[in-house]
């Protein structure tokens, strides 16, 4: 698989703070990768790092395998950190004129991109006059213009109302879609989970996992059932060896798997022992479920 | 190189502060030549400015450089501004980010820059010859084209202001500060001055050390060119007074103004490289 990315125990202290301590990880063309962690864990400081505008203390990163210098890399990349930064007084059609000349790609990709993300109407307006969620789409435009290799979006909802970040995510799908690598640092779990088939996730600076969001843990996914003597039902299930941990919270049984199993093979066995079932989901853990028992099970 | 330039120009040219500060600056030189209208004419007292020599070919040179340098300060806020702006908007580290490396950075400043210091000094250069060759009671070419070290001098005063602005804005992050510190430093210098000649030397020893200090150097470059007007020699003459100035522009006055320069450039660099944005 082609790499794009290769950070290698990357270390960056300021002053007596540690916030990326000893990462390493890579980036593979053609996933959609998301780096997941609470407020402060290192995410934006990795990639200010990658991206050339935050000096590391040690360690360090390649771009497509380290062929080219990171500021002639970063023409074949796309990338939106935090608040979108564009000239105030210049007009969105203005400042993407700009940024053409900083990447060495022509002109004539403006008013696609502008169209992609819902400006065009507005392009001769100055992007002072913008709202947020303009801005920040004005940023996803700016970033596509060079039709990226990746796209690197930090917080790319942060701050929008729902329908801002219904659109920003709809452009996401979009570009994930076409088959474009994506990096997508977030605290926002769900969101990460919509779009990310790979996450990094990072606590204070440290990696605690990076690989499938759905290899994350080992788990083979649990059961939600009801039944109208829920007692009955524990017993019955805690006799079977497949079952681990079985609460009832709410009128509704939780039966986590130890293996595999299918519904329709619980189904059939709890038939034959004469239990009719009101409900019955399989569900696999959720990230943000996962992403607590992998950070609590890490403190411990 | 034309990249980098054309990245400022479109950066400067929308900004409508810097656009209006930039042109009347340009007409502002321009406006030196209505000095040849001042013409006084009080009964017996006839006062023509362009009459006593001031438009004189070689002197044209050195008085419309010295007196045109003082414009440079709405350059200044320009440059100072589109250092700070960076910062301000934050689009240094947008401009970094979309493949800009930080030594491009610096040089499209320094380049914006040098254009400046360029096309101020061929501007002078124009006016002076066409007013010259209006006013001038000398017109051959030898002394049309002699001291012509002036306007080189100029250049050389510009780029290295300019530079120190650059710098400025780098350091300070804020406009309105950095132009606070430029004068703040001004007032540093007078201070050095002040107790050197005190504590320390003699008043040629104190004028020599301070020849290296940046702000200093940059005005010993084009010294003051009133008098060494005739009109005004003739009077000091007849007062008793004797003046003896040196006019010249040496040749290591401008070596050091081209190290400050240096020094301010690789600072601005050694500074941006070292931040974190």
């Amino acid at each position: 698989m082609e790499k794009i990315l290769t950070v290698n125990k990357l270390t960056k202290k300021f002053g007596y703070l540690t916030a990326v301590k000893d990462l390493s990880f890579s980036i593979e063309k053609g996933n959609v990768y998301g780096i997941l962690g609470p407020n402060g864990s290192g995410k934006s400081t990795t990639l200010g790092i990658v991206l050339n505008v935050v000096n590391r203390t040690s360690g360090d990163f390649s771009w497509f395998d380290g062929n080219t210098s990171t500021h002639e890399a970063l023409k074949k990349v796309g990338a939106i950190i935090e608040r979108p930064n564009f000239y105030p007084y210049m007009t969105a059609v203005q400042n993407l004129k700009l940024v053409c000349k900083i990447k060495e790609v022509s002109e004539d990709k403006i008013e696609e991109k502008l169209e992609l993300v819902g400006l065009l109407d507005r392009k001769n307006s100055k992007f002072r006059t913008y709202s947020l969620g303009m801005k920040q789409r004005l940023a996803i435009a700016s970033a596509l213009l060079n039709d990226p290799e990746i796209l690197i979006l930090d917080e790319p909802t942060n701050g929008l109302d729902p329908q801002g970040i219904h659109q920003i995510r709809e452009i996401i799908k979009k570009i994930a879609s076409e088959g474009t690598t994506i990096l997508l640092a977030s605290h926002l779990l769900d969101e990460v989970e919509k779009v990310c088939s790979h996450v990094v996730i990072l606590r204070k600076g440290e990696k605690l996992y990076s690989g499938r969001v759905d290899g994350m843990l080992a788990s083979y996914g649990f059961f939600e059932l009801k039944f109208n003597d829920m007692d009955k039902l524990k017993s019955i299930l805690e006799d079977n060896s497949s079952f681990g941990e079985i609460k009832i919270d709410n009128g509704l049984l939780t039966a986590f798997l130890k293996e595999e199993m299918n519904a329709e093979v619980l189904n059939r066995f709890l038939f034959e022992k004469g239990i009719v079932l009101s409900h019955l989901v399989k569900r696999k853990e959720s990230l943000e479920e996962q992403f607590l028992t992998l950070t609590k099970s890490q403190t411990n | 190189m034309i990249r980098l330039l054309q990245i400022e120009f479109i950066k400067l040219w929308n900004n409508r502060a810097s656009r209006v500060l930039i042109l009347s600056y340009f007409v502002l030189l321009t406006s030196i030549a209505l000095v040849a209208a001042i013409k006084f004419d009080i009964g017996p007292i006839k006062f023509h400015l362009a009459e006593i020599g001031i438009f004189n070919f070689p002197y044209i040179w050195h008085f419309n450089t010295f007196v045109t340098a003082f414009f440079k300060l709405f350059l200044a806020i320009v440059i100072v501004s589109m250092m700070a702006n960076e910062y301000s908007n934050k689009t240094i580290k947008q401009n970094l980010i979309d493949g800009l490396s930080k030594k491009e950075f610096i040089l499209s400043k320094f380049l914006t820059v040098l254009s400046f210091a360029l096309i101020s000094t061929v501007f002078v250069f124009t006016v002076s010859l066409i007013l010259g060759l209006i006013y001038s009671d000398y017109d051959e070419l030898p002394i049309i084209f002699s001291d012509l070290e002036f306007v080189l001098a100029f250049f050389v005063k510009l780029v290295g202001f300019f530079s120190f602005c650059l710098f400025l804005g780098i350091l300070v992050k804020r406009s309105a500060f950095a132009l606070g510190f430029l004068i703040l430093w001004q007032i540093l210098e007078g201070i050095t001055r002040g107790l050197i000649r005190w504590k320390l030397f003699d008043g040629d020893t104190t004028e020599t050390i301070m020849g290296f200090f940046p702000l200093q150097s940059m005005f010993n470059l084009l010294k003051e060119p009133i008098t060494r007007l005739e009109a005004v020699q003739t009077v000091a003459d007849q007062v008793g007074e004797e003046i003896s100035l040196n006019y010249q522009v040496h040749g290591y006055e401008i070596l050091i103004v081209l190290g400050w320069t240096a020094i301010f450039i690789y600072l601005s660099y050694a500074l941006l490289k070292k931040r974190d944005l």
